[in-house]
C-alpha cells in the first residue's frame, strides 16, 4: 500500500494544496482512508498529519471506514425526496439488515445517503458503484440487491 | 490551429443520448446495438452514431434523435434495433411505435421541435445540446465553437470584450444574480499584490440537490466552458484558471479533460493562443464533497487545499481571491452564455428576457411532473408555461401545489402564483429566489412542513461549522420542525420558527445560514394552515408524516383481493398484524411504529392511511 501512496504522491508533486487530491485518488484506489495512509501521505508531504486528518473528515466524500464491495449510495436530493426517496433508503435498510452509514459483515455492501447524484430527471435514485439506476421504488430494492449480491 | 478533419458526409446522423440519465438507461448498450445492426446491413459508410450530451427529456430515455429530420425516438431498448434499422435507417420509414405520443393521444409528433416539451425552449447555454459530440473538438468548431474566442482575441480589446458583455445585460446564473459585466471590471481594475496573477475560476460544484444543468452544460458542451473562461480570462487580464467540479460527477470532469486537452492540441488554450500571444491554461480541481464549497470563498479555499469554509466578504475574490489574488469566479451556465454574446452582440442577448433578466435560464424541471427534465427558457416565461405546457402537467390527474427554486438557499412559490414570470426580481419578491435552477414541482401529496424540515436537515447537515447562528441555529430550527412533524408541535412553535429565522438571517457568516431559514418562511407565509394542522389537530394532510399517520387495513378488500396473502404480516418490523394466510389481516395499533412497511408491501391497495 505504501509503494502505491507514493506513487499517488508522486503524481501531484509535494505541493501541499494537492493534499485534496491526493486524498481522493487513495480513496478512490482503497474504498476507504485507513489511519496508515493518512499518515503516509502527511510523512510525503511533510504536513501536519493533524491537517491531512482535518481534511479527511470535514469533506464528505472521504470515508475513514471500510466500505462495501458495493457501495450502494441512495439519493435524498430534494427530487428524490419529493418521490419518496426516504421509503427506498428503508428498504435498503431492511434487506441489507444495516444501518444507513454501515457495511456488513462480509464486506458486500455498505449503504449511505448522499444529496444529489444529478440524475433528477430519474427520482428516486439509487448508485451502486458507479451504476446508476433510475425510477427506484421500494418494491424493486430486492431486485437490485440481488443483482449485486452474485 | 491544426486543420479541421473534414467529416465524411453521411446520410443519417444517429444522435444517441449519452448524458447520466440515459445513460443509466442503457444508452450505451443500445449505441452498440445501433452500430452492430447498421454493418449487418452494410450501412456503415451511410449511417452513422454520434453520442451527445443531455437531451434534456430525461424522463423518456434513452433517447435517439435521428438528423437530418430531427425524428425523436423514445424509450428505446436493445431489442427494437433491428426492426428500426431495417425500417427506418435502411427502407425510409420512420417507426411511429417509438416516437412520443402526448398523454391520451393516438398519433404520435414525430419531429423533436414539434414536441410541447421542447417548443418553447430557447436554446442559448444549450446551443449544441445533442447536435455534437462533446468528445470531438471538431463537431463543436463545426457549430462555431471558438469563432468568439478568435475575435475577442484578435479584434478587441479587453475594454471592448468588457463592455459587450456589460451591454448584454449578462448576471451570473450561480445564485445571486450579480452582472457579470461589472464583476469582470473590478477584477481588471484590481491592482494584483506585487504585480502577480489574476486569476478566473469556474465554479461548477453544484450543490443545490435536485439540480443537474451545470453538470449537463459540461457533459454535453465543454468547450462553451472553455471558450467563454479564455475570452473573459483575456478581458481581466488571467493566467490561469481553475474549473470545480463536484465529486459526484465523474462523467463531466472526463468529458472536460478530454476538451481541454483537445483544445491545447488545437492551440486555442496553452501558449500563444492563436497566435496572438495571450497565454491562458485551465486546470480541473474535483470537489469533494461538501456543499459550503459552492460558496465562492469556500470554494477558493478548497481550490488552495484547505478546508472549505467560507469566510466573511469583504474582501471579495475580486480584490482578493485566490492566493490573496483578484479572481473572477462565474457559474458553469454564466460562462456558457459568453461566447455566444460577443458572436452574436449584446443587443441579440439582450433582445431576450425582461428588462432587468436578459437571456434564457437552463432549469432543472424534477419532482411531481410529466416530464422531468432539463429546460432552457426565456426569462420572463411564467410558472405556468414551464409546468403546463413544457412540463405536462402532474402526473396521476393530481394537482398542483407548489413549485420550489433556488433549493435550500430558495423557497416554496404556492399555486396562486401560477403566473409569476420567472426573474430575478419576481422571484425574490415571492420570498424565492432564482438560485441556479432547480426547479422541484409539489403535488397534493407533498406536506409543506415535511418540505421545510427537509431543508433544514440538509443545511444543518451542510453546515461547515464555522459560526455559531449557522451551526446552533439550524439545528434548534430543524428540532422545532420535528417535533412538529412528529405530532409533538406546541401552539408557540410557529413564533418561535420566526424568531430563530430572523436571527440566523441576520448574523449568520455566509450565504449557506444567511438563505436557510428561506424555505420554512415561505412555507410559513403561504402554508401556515398546513403547520397549524400539524400542531393543533395532530394530522398531516398528505399522509407523509408518517407518526402522524393511523394505517389499518380494509379487511373486504384484503380478502376478496388479497385472499389473505399475509406478505404485509410477514413484512411488518414489530410484529403489529394480526391474521394468518387466508384470513383478513389487521393492524394492532398499540404495537404499530408507524413505518409504513404493509402500505408499501401491499399490492390491492387494502391499506389505508389515515
Ligand atoms: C451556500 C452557497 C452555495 C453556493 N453554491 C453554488 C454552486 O453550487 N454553484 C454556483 O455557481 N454558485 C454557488 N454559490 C454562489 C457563489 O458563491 C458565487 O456567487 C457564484 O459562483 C458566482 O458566479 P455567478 O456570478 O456567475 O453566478 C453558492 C453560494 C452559497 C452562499
Ligand atoms: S435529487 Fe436525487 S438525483 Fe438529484
Amino acid at each position: 500500500m505504501d509503494q502505491r501512496i507514493s506513487e499517488i504522491v508522486a503524481k501531484y508533486g509535494t505541493d501541499p494544496g494537492s493534499v485534496i487530491a491526493i486524498l481522493q485518488d487513495v480513496q478512490e484506489e482503497l474504498h476507504y482512508l485507513p489511519r496508515a495512509a493518512l499518515e503516509r501521505v502527511a510523512g510525503d508531504l511533510s504536513v501536519p498529519l493533524s491537517r491531512v486528518l482535518s481534511l479527511a473528515t470535514f469533506y464528505k466524500a472521504f470515508s475513514l471506514k471500510p466500505k462495501g464491495r458495493h457501495p450502494v449510495h441512495v439519493c435524498l436530493g430534494t427530487a428524490c425526496h419529493v418521490r419518496g426517496a426516504q421509503l427506498v433508503l428503508e428498504k435498503f435498510e431492511r434487506e441489507l439488515d444495516i444501518k444507513t452509514g454501515e457495511t456488513s459483515p462480509d464486506r458486500a455492501f455498505s449503504l449511505d445517503a448522499v444529496r444529489c447524484v444529478g440524475c433528477c430527471g430519474l427520482a428516486p435514485v439509487v448508485m451502486v458503484g458507479e451504476e446508476v439506476h433510475g425510477k427506484i421504488s421500494p418494491a424493486k430494492v430486492a431486485g437490485l440487491v440481488k443483482k449485486y449480491r452474485k | 490551429m491544426a486543420e479541421v478533419a473534414t467529416a465524411r458526409t453521411y446520410r443519417l446522423h444517429l444522435m444517441v443520448c449519452a448524458g447520466t440519465g440515459c445513460v443509466s438507461n442503457h444508452a450505451f448498450e443500445l449505441k452498440t446495438a445501433l452500430e452492430r445492426e447498421i454493418e449487418k446491413h452494410k450501412l456503415e459508410n451511410e449511417v452513422t452514431v454520434v453520442p451527445t450530451g443531455c437531451n434534456g427529456f430525461c424522463e423518456r430515455g434513452p433517447i435517439l434523435v435521428v438528423q437530418p429530420g430531427n425524428v425523436f425516438y423514445q424509450q428505446l431498448s436493445v431489442k427494437d434495433v433491428p426492426h428500426l434499422v431495417e425500417e427506418h435507417f435502411l427502407k425510409g420509414r420512420p417507426v411511429a411505435k417509438f416516437m412520443y405520443f402526448p398523454p391520451e393521444e393516438k398519433t404520435p409528433v414525430p419531429v423533436l421541435s414539434d414536441i410541447p416539451f421542447f417548443k418553447k425552449q430557447v436554446l442559448v447555454a444549450l446551443r449544441n445540446r445533442g447536435l455534437i459530440d462533446p468528445e470531438k473538438i471538431e463537431e463543436a468548431i463545426a457549430r462555431d465553437g471558438y469563432k468568439a474566442l478568435a475575435k475577442a482575441l484578435t479584434e478587441m480589446s479587453p475594454e471592448a470584450i468588457i463592455s459587450e458583455i456589460a451591454r448584454s445585460g449578462l448576471r451570473g446564473r450561480g445564485g445571486a444574480g450579480f452582472p457579470t459585466g461589472l464583476k469582470w471590471q473590478l477584477v481588471r481594475n484590481a491592482v494584483s499584490p506585487n504585480g502577480g496573477a489574476k486569476y478566473v475560476v469556474c465554479n461548477g460544484d453544484e450543490g443545490d440537490p435536485g439540480a443537474f444543468m451545470d453538470r449537463s452544460i459540461l457533459e454535453a458542451d465543454p468547450h462553451a466552458v472553455i471558450e467563454g473562461m479564455v475570452i473573459g480570462a483575456k478581458a481581466i487580464g488571467a493566467a490561469a484558471g481553475f474549473v470545480y467540479v463536484r465529486n459526484e460527477y465523474p462523467l463531466a470532469v472526463n468529458r472536460l479533460a478530454v476538451a481541454l486537452e483537445q483544445a491545447r492540441a488545437f492551440g486555442l488554450l496553452g501558449r500563444d493562443i492563436l497566435g496572438t500571444g495571450f497565454d491562458f491554461d485551465i486546470r480541473i480541481k474535483r470537489g469533494a464533497g461538501a456543499f459550503v464549497c459552492g460558496e465562492e470563498t469556500a470554494l477558493i479555499a478548497s481550490i488552495e487545499g484547505r478546508l472549505g469554509e467560507p469566510r466573511p466578504r469583504p474582501p471579495y475574490p475580486a480584490q482578493s481571491g485566490l492566493w490573496g489574488k483578484p479572481t473572477c469566479i462565474n457559474n458553469v451556465e454564466t460562462w456558457a452564455n459568453v461566447p455566444v454574446i460577443i458572436d452574436r452582440g449584446s443587443a441579440w442577448f439582450a433582445g431576450i428576457g425582461t428588462a432587468t433578466s436578459k437571456g434564457t435560464k437552463v432549469f432543472s424541471l424534477v419532482g411531481k411532473i410529466n416530464n422531468t427534465g432539463l429546460v432552457e427558457v426565456p426569462m420572463g416565461i411564467t410558472l405556468r408555461e414551464i409546468i403546463s405546457d413544457i412540463g405536462g402537467g402532474i402526473p396521476g390527474g393530481k394537482a398542483f401545489k407548489a413549485v420550489q427554486t433556488g433549493g435550500p438557499s430558495g423557497g416554496c412559490i404556492p399555486k396562486e402564483q401560477i403566473d409569476l414570470p420567472i426573474d430575478y426580481e419576481s422571484l425574490a419578491a415571492a420570498g424565492s429566489m432564482m438560485g441556479s435552477g432547480g426547479m422541484v414541482v409539489m403535488d397534493e401529496d407533498t406536506c409543506m412542513v415535511d418540505v421545510a424540515r427537509y431543508f433544514l436537515s440538509f443545511t444543518q447537515d451542510e453546515s461547515c461549522g464555522k459560526c455559531t447562528p449557522c451551526r446552533e441555529g439550524t439545528k434548534a430550527m430543524l428540532d422545532v420542525l420535528t417535533r412538529i412533524t412528529e405530532g409533538k408541535g406546541v401552539p408557540d412553535d410557529i413564533a418561535l420558527l420566526e424568531d430563530l429565522a430572523s436571527a440566523i438571517k441576520d448574523t449568520a457568516l455566509c450565504g449557506l445560514g444567511k438563505t436557510a431559514p428561506n424555505p420554512v418562511l415561505t412555507t410559513l407565509r403561504y402554508f401556515r394552515d398546513e403547520y397549524e394542522t400539524h400542531i393543533r389537530d395532530r394530522k398531516c394532510p398528505a399522509h407523509v408524516c408518517r407518526q402522524l399517520n393511523i394505517y389499518a387495513i380494509d379487511p373486504r378488500l384484503c380478502l376478496d383481493k388479497g385472499k389473505g396473502c399475509d406478505v404485509c404480516r410477514r413484512n411488518c418490523a414489530s410484529e403489529a398484524i394480526s391474521g394468518s394466510k387466508g384470513e383478513a389481516h389487521a393492524v394492532l395499533q398499540d404495537k404499530c411504529i408507524k413505518c409504513g412497511v404493509c402500505a408499501d408491501v401491499c399490492a390491492f391497495g387494502a391499506v389505508r392511511v389515515e
